[in-house]
């Protein structure tokens, strides 16, 4: 309970200062139901950053989406027609995000992507007021092929959920490889059972697994994976291993590679003193989209300092010069608002008790994807 | 004179000037909320043909919600990329307009109840339920994983469609429309429930026997119950895609199916209105809880419960007393 | 395709049905005994996973956190039977359906207060971990063929239970006749808690077995609860034999269609479209395998009329 009022006091002292708002922002994201870690790891890291930064005239606005798209969108009209936000950040998944963000920036608000970057939005469908401050869906993939064509890797087993984001995974994998693709498998969304896949993995001649299956359809995997005594090397994107997912798949996961634009081991300034704070303050290591919270409110908190909100031309330059220590170490804007940003590959080891990442390489430097020149802003 | 009609004036009137308010208070959002109740209250009392008059406990009803969601998408997303559905065997090409958007919504979520109608309704009971909720589910799963149509991602309508001679965009106008048929449909479904049609099919509900010794059919008048049934809240599905300007899988949803049948019993069973007081209650504890706790589920929970236990009539039966108006 | 990997495929369909047979053994006993369809099944097959992890968590033995399971489900069964259940025996199926669905958010919501947002951990024992050979050369995970045995076990004792014990004859005679068995003194309330309780423990010693090897987590019941729904109602709800002949057919069928699909699309498609045109039609099979039951007998395969 300590812990839980001290992440309370974080909250109200964002909050508390409606009076005199230079800048409200309006945060969309997902609070309850089964999708919740998420939403409250970017909620916390966002709230973290402001909070740190001292300033008082920063009012957040925070609505729960549930996860459903409806409600996003509901939430995103509330927003915009009566709270009147400036800014509008928070969203976790690409549908809802599809939803929602387009509309925003076709009214005039400025929208920060704390996760999830669909195709869409980077390519034909990129937006002056929206900027992706987390990746673009196909990068970390295409980033894990890189290292695959460098690390001997030639014969993979493709895996992910029968859904667009899932599809789109995939693809951005193939994009990059250069060896052979003995199956691609796409599974039903949620399942929990993967017998009948490993059973095919077992029977197939590929030397590596590579899936993406985020959340607890990973975990599932991930455990039987571990029970089938199949030998082959497990490769993904960080989703399926972030720290909040770790903890529950356990020395199953160990060995793996991942890859990400960030890691709690990572030796840029800042990582270490946001690791630490955030660890105290909420009594849980932070995860990936907890760093992605902290770094979307440094790019506003950045803005900010230059620009005015209501002058959108200015405010939309200065948010464009990502001038901000992320804790991922350099990072940059495309022409398309998308990140430039090294991508890592990452392994899952254990530190004492703890089974989390560390970093053993880059994977791919200075990555921007595949869809800028689709872009005309 | 009964309390019912007189409640039932009174809900339909709040429903009218919450909106005129927050039209003259500036509040825009109000609005917004304002034509979700009459939306989902539209889909409820679609439901409520089936369920209230028919006995027909379906949990597969948004299936048919998910049909206009997606007519409305397809037609619009086509007419908005300038691509016609099809070229063969004739031209078809896509909409902006609403009315041909309720008209394609209507007849293909009818002709779906009348399929899945006429396979489900040789199943009763929890059958029944089970059947329609196996319908919804396929749906469901076909419109994540069919591709041409965005599959989980849903389709995304940026403008608003066109109604003539009004500004669909305008919140308040946009909640005329929504309004205006909301009314059309409950004066129908009361003239529905007081015609002949209407009777046997109440009758075949408390006894099933004894309308069939007189020589009617009850499969067939289930079935053009449930049909009627499916057609309202496909029409109630492509406004709602509409005011979201965005449709998605969640729409089939049996948690969707679920909430038509929580506006019915929080309203309460058998009466015409109840899905409208469900719905607005509804939205309003997801409105207002939502802001209380994260955990808001919770009392969403306790207070249905509660319903269900303690409040047999609903809302509408706490206020208006015993008295059922269909029977 | 090698006949070792068919075979592999068949096992797994197998283990898969056994898998939900747990799952739906209680759902089924307590719609056959007291008429109830219990929505928030799933609710106590989650309370048994988390009861489990977290006795796991605290003392290290699996032993200890199945019974955990048992306890905290049995536990809960009764206390929501007492509270809620009780007050809905003479109810329609609308009212159940909707009382039972309001339990579903009270306690999602609830384990997400006390257990926090994110999964938790509950392995496999190490006594259980990794594969075995059987014969023909088949590497098969021996914690599944343990499920396999825990499958076998739940299904016999049920039978016997039913068929043989003095309990089993009152539960059948309270199916048969409430009134009269109530008349000839038998406690029908206590009863009616007992049948919800084992009811409600079999979900959470499912939710505990099944747990280790998938994702505990706030939710886990939903996709269950509809699985199991699928399974009795082909079976015929209410008979312990039908969950059981469903659970196989389910699980063959969802296997089976998953494996086989993508390869037989690919024989007139080309790669891609097939792959995906079959998961989309494997992702429907077992809700299309269940409305051909229901429309060709429409109480299931084994349910009275």
């Amino acid at each position: 309970m300590k812990l839980k009022s001290l992440a309370a006091a974080v909250c109200a002292a964002a909050l508390a200062t409606a009076a005199q708002a230079e800048m409200k922002v309006g945060m969309i994201t997902t609070l309850s139901g089964g999708g919740a870690g998420l939403g409250i790891d970017v909620r916390d890291g966002f709230l973290l950053a402001i909070a740190q930064s001292g300033r008082d005239d920063v009012e957040v606005v925070i609505e729960d989406d549930q996860r459903k798209p409806e409600l996003a969108v509901q939430a995103a009209d509330k927003l915009i027609q009566s709270e009147k936000v400036d800014v509008m950040t928070g969203i976790i998944w690409s549908n809802l995000a599809l939803a929602v963000a387009p509309a925003a920036a076709a009214q005039g608000k400025f929208y920060l992507s704390p996760n999830a970057g669909p195709s869409q939005l980077a390519g034909r469908g990129c937006h002056e007021n929206y900027f992706n401050v987390s990746w673009q869906n196909d990068a970390f993939n295409e980033a894990a092929a890189v290292w695959a064509n460098e690390n001997g890797i030639e014969n993979v087993f493709l895996m992910a959920p029968n859904y667009p984001a899932g599809q789109d995974m995939i693809a951005g994998f193939k994009r990059f490889f250069e060896g052979t693709v003995a199956a691609e498998v796409y599974t039903k969304l949620g399942q929990t059972d993967y017998a009948a896949e490993i059973a095919q993995m077992r029977a197939s001649d590929a030397d590596t697994i590579y899936f993406f299956l985020p959340g607890g359809m990973g975990i599932s995997f991930m455990k039987q994976f571990a029970g089938s005594g199949v030998e082959k090397t497990v490769m993904g994107p960080a989703f399926s291993f972030d720290q909040g997912i770790l903890g529950a798949i356990g020395e199953a996961a160990l060995g793996v590679k991942n890859t990400a634009h960030w890691s709690k081991d990572l030796d840029v300034p800042g990582n270490a003193e946001f690791v630490a704070s955030f660890t105290e303050t909420f009594g849980r290591l932070p995860s990936l989209y907890a760093a992605q919270g902290f770094d979307t409110a440094l790019l506003l908190l950045s803005a900010m300092e230059k620009a005015d909100v209501k002058d959108a031309d200015a405010f939309r330059a200065a948010l464009r010069e990502a001038d901000f220590q992320s804790v991922r170490g350099d990072f940059a804007f495309g022409p398309n608002h998308h990140p430039v940003q090294d991508i890592y590959m990452r392994e899952v080891v254990k530190e004492g008790d703890v089974v989390t990442n560390r970093v053993i390489g880059v994977a791919a430097t200075d990555h921007t994807d595949a869809y800028a020149g689709d872009c005309k802003m | 004179m009964k309390r019912e009609p007189l409640l039932n004036a009174a809900i339909l009137l709040g429903l009218l000037l919450v909106p005129l308010w927050a039209l003259w208070a500036d509040a825009p959002f109000t609005i917004t909320l304002a034509t979700k109740v009459a939306i989902l209250a539209l889909a409820g009392v679609g439901l409520n043909i089936a369920l209230g008059l028919g006995g027909l406990v379906s949990l597969g009803h948004a299936t048919f919600f998910g049909i206009g969601g997606y007519a409305m998408g397809i037609l619009a997303s086509h007419a908005q990329s300038f691509v016609p559905l099809t070229e063969v065997p004739f031209l078809i090409e896509g909409t902006k307009s609403m009315p041909v958007i309720w008209l394609v919504a209507v007849v293909f979520s009818a002709l779906a109840a009348l399929a899945i109608g006429a396979l489900s309704l040789r199943t009763s009971g929890v059958y029944f339920i089970m059947i329609t909720l196996a319908f919804g589910q396929m749906f469901y799963y076909f419109a994540i994983s069919w591709p041409a149509y965005g599959g989980e991602d849903g389709l995304s309508i940026y403008v608003r469609n066109g109604f003539p001679g009004l500004n669909t965009l305008d919140p308040i106008q946009f909640f005329a429309i929504c309004y205006a048929i909301l009314a059309l449909v409950l004066f129908l479904a009361a003239r529905l429930a007081a015609s002949p049609f209407g009777l046997a099919l109440g009758a075949a509900r408390q006894n099933d026997e004894r309308v069939q010794t007189v020589g009617m059919d009850s499969f067939r008048l289930r079935l053009v119950a449930f049909t009627i049934s499916g057609a309202v809240t496909g029409l109630a599905g492509a406004l709602f895609a509409d005011l979201n300007r965005f449709v998605s899988p969640t729409m089939f949803s049996w948690q969707m199916s679920g909430e038509f049948i929580i506006f019915i019993i929080l309203g309460g069973i058998g009466r015409l209105y109840g899905p409208v007081v469900g719905a607005a209650l509804f939205i309003i504890l997801e409105h207002f809880l939502g802001g209380l706790s994260d955990y808001w589920h919770i009392y969403l929970g306790a207070i249905l419960l509660a319903v269900v236990l303690f409040a047999r009539g609903g809302l509408i039966g706490a206020l208006a007393g015993r008295e059922v108006a269909h029977d | 395709m090698s006949t070792v990997l068919l075979i592999e495929q068949l096992l797994n369909g197998v283990q898969f049905g056994l898998m939900l047979f747990l799952m739906a053994a209680g759902l089924t006993l307590i719609f056959g005994v007291m008429g109830i369809i219990n929505l928030a099944h799933g609710s106590l097959y989650m309370v048994g996973a988390f009861a489990a992890a977290g006795v796991a968590a605290a003392t290290g033995s699996f032993t200890l956190a199945l019974i955990a399971s048992l306890a905290a489900a049995a536990a809960a069964g009764a206390l929501v039977e007492l509270t809620v259940i009780r007050r809905l025996y003479a109810r329609d199926h609308l009212d159940q359906v909707l009382a039972t669905f309001a339990l579903i958010l009270i306690f999602s919501e609830g384990t997400r207060w006390v257990f926090g947002s994110f999964p938790l951990f509950l392995d496999v024992p190490a006594a259980l971990a990794g594969p075995v050979t059987l014969p023909g050369g088949i590497q098969y995970p021996l914690y599944r063929l343990f499920i396999i045995v825990a499958g076998l076990v739940v299904a016999a004792g049920l039978f016997l239970l039913i068929s043989r014990t003095r309990i089993g004859i009152r539960i059948r005679a309270g199916e048969a006749d409430r009134e009269m068995i109530a008349a000839l003194g038998v406690d029908i309330s206590r009863l009616y808690t007992l049948v919800f309780a084992l009811g409600a423990a079999l979900a959470g010693l499912a939710g505990a077995l099944v747990g280790a090897i998938q994702s505990v987590q706030v939710g886990m019941g939903e996709p269950v609860l509809i699985l199991a729904f699928v399974v009795i109602v082909i079976g015929g709800i209410g008979s312990i034999r039908g969950a059981f002949v469903g659970a196989l057919l389910v699980g063959l069928t969802d296997t089976l269609g998953r494996f086989l699909l993508p390869v037989i699309f690919r024989a007139f498609m080309d790669p891609s479209a097939a792959t995906s045109a079959g998961s989309a039609l494997a992702s429907m099979l077992i809700y299309i395998l269940m409305a051909a039951v229901l429309v060709a007998r429409p109480t299931g395969l084994f349910g009275k009329a």
